[in-house]
């Protein structure tokens, strides 16, 4: 079942990262599109274990900074959807969480990841941005993920929660 | 017998309630190892720098995401192709108010013909100069954009080390300088645009033939444009001059393919400096069919462009 259950969510990242580059730019407002990894990543961090989801948040990270149009300085994204990973399983509730709970804590994981990314890239100097600049990009990739959360999580949810019914929350 | 069951029915509740309390609380040594790689590979690739140990970890990952954005991209080109049928005659007319308009100013420019003669013969040793490269274009599309939460300016086309690109290969488009190629796998390249704020490009100045660096701003919009330094500090751009590449044929980029044209001067009493801004004469943010410039006679997958205009 863990087995399956890997294979389905390397499947979502894949599938999520290359609709995220090949398909959204077309719909972009200023080059910026919606995380679609990270609705992944908080998908599986709100119904199954949260190590599952750790690493999952880990490998999300890391293919978005391999795969081919990205030229920062790798391990950037693999931060930024780990400790976005860790706080969606923490706020995550005993029930199964409700529309405006999934919704509050994409709204939060996507602020947090895009500005660690940011963040990494002023300690580091990858490119040198504005502090403007940066905070249009951060609030409106928060409008796009919540805009595609009804459309994303639900199915997702369902998918990890049927693959993992010991950890299901009822 | 039914309240029994009751029991152990809320029995395995509280078991499960246990459970759900504990994995409630991530474990905090795995975030802690999972930071710590991400810290180290960040470490890793920023000491490499340009042979960084990540190198080989982005071509396997290209390789496998290369053809998949190749094919999505292709599935997904007829349907970013719908809005244009939907042009109402309104628009139309528009559009031909629009061409009128500008068909009278180039008219208006033949005239002053004989006035930019001068400038017209430097273009001219210019261009010579890029046949004189015997340079060659493979033709390419762009298959995949890289977001603006990544920072990175970035395109991915459908040409790799098949097709005979390789790294540091200068990418145009039938309107101006597009950038260069900064790693390939066998069927898709990474390009880095000029727009991209670590993107530096050594320009000339048209008229003048002064050279300095165009960067790049970080954005979309073809009206933020690039930064133009001039290496002279002396010497004054003029507006509405063209920028071409300085470049070198071991260089980046290729010389002489243009990049855009000035539209501010400022000058900067501090710096004791000129710095223009120049308007690139590609449209960034609807780049679709490119060319690489490979050195003519190279071997490649695709039918190739030679310089002289002939198809091989």
């Amino acid at each position: 079942m863990s087995y399956l259950r890997w294979v389905a969510a390397l499947a979502a990242i894949v599938v999520a990262l290359v609709v995220q580059v090949t398909l959204f730019p077309h719909v972009a407002w200023h080059g910026i599109v919606p995380n679609l990894c990270l609705l992944v990543v908080v998908a599986a961090a709100l119904t199954v274990e949260a190590p599952f989801a750790l690493v999952l948040g880990f490998t999300a990270g890391l293919t978005l900074d391999l795969a081919p149009p990205a030229d920062h300085v790798a391990g950037r994204w693999a931060l930024a959807l780990t400790i976005a990973a860790f706080l969606a399983a923490r706020v995550r509730q005993d029930q199964k969480p409700t529309a405006l709970a999934v919704v509050g804590t994409v709204a939060a994981a996507s602020f947090a990841a895009s500005s660690l990314f940011a963040l990494s890239g002023v300690l580091l100097q990858d490119p040198a941005m504005s502090v403007a600049g940066l905070l249009e990009v951060v609030l409106v990739a928060v409008a796009w993920d919540v805009l595609l959360t009804p459309f994303v999580l639900p199915p997702l949810m369902k998918l990890f929660a049927r693959l993992s019914p010991q950890w299901a929350a009822s | 017998m039914g309240a029994f069951g009751g029991h152990e029915g809320r029995e395995r509740r509280w078991t499960g309630l246990d459970r759900l309390e504990s994995r409630n609380r991530p474990p905090r040594s795995l975030l802690l190892a999972l930071v710590l790689a991400s810290v180290t590979l960040i470490t890793l690739d920023v000491s490499g720098g340009g042979s960084s140990p990540i190198e080989p970890a982005r071509r396997a990952v290209g390789e496998a995401f290369g053809p998949a954005e190749a094919g999505v991209a292709a599935a997904v080109r007829p349907f970013t192709a719908v809005p244009t049928w939907f042009r109402s005659k309104g628009d139309l007319a528009d559009q031909v108010r629009d061409l009128e308009a500008s068909n009278a100013e180039l008219k208006g420019r033949i005239d002053l013909a004989g006035f930019d003669r001068n400038r017209l013969e430097q273009y001219d040793g210019l261009t010579t100069a890029a046949e004189d490269l015997g340079s060659a274009l493979v033709p390419a599309r762009v298959v995949a954009l890289g977001s603006r939460q990544s920072q990175s300016f970035t395109v991915t086309i459908d040409a790799g080390s098949e097709a005979g690109v390789g790294p540091d290969m200068t990418v145009v488009n039938n309107d101006g300088l597009v950038g260069r190629v900064l790693r390939v796998t066998r069927t898709t390249a990474t390009v880095l645009l000029v727009i991209d704020p670590d993107s530096t490009v050594g320009g000339r100045v048209g008229s003048s033939m002064e050279i300095g660096f165009v960067t790049g701003s970080g954005s979309l919009d073809q009206e933020a444009g690039l930064d133009l330094r001039l290496v002279d500090d002396a010497s004054v751009p003029a507006r509405d001059d063209t920028v071409v590449t300085w470049g070198s044929t071991t260089g980046p980029y290729a010389p002489g393919v243009p990049i855009g044209t000035i539209t501010e001067v400022y000058s900067s009493l501090r710096e004791a400096s000129q710095r223009a801004v120049v308007k690139p004469f590609v449209d960034f943010s609807a780049l679709d069919v490119v060319g690489v410039m490979v050195p003519s006679g190279s071997r490649s997958d695709r039918a190739v462009i030679e310089a002289d205009g002939s198809l091989r």
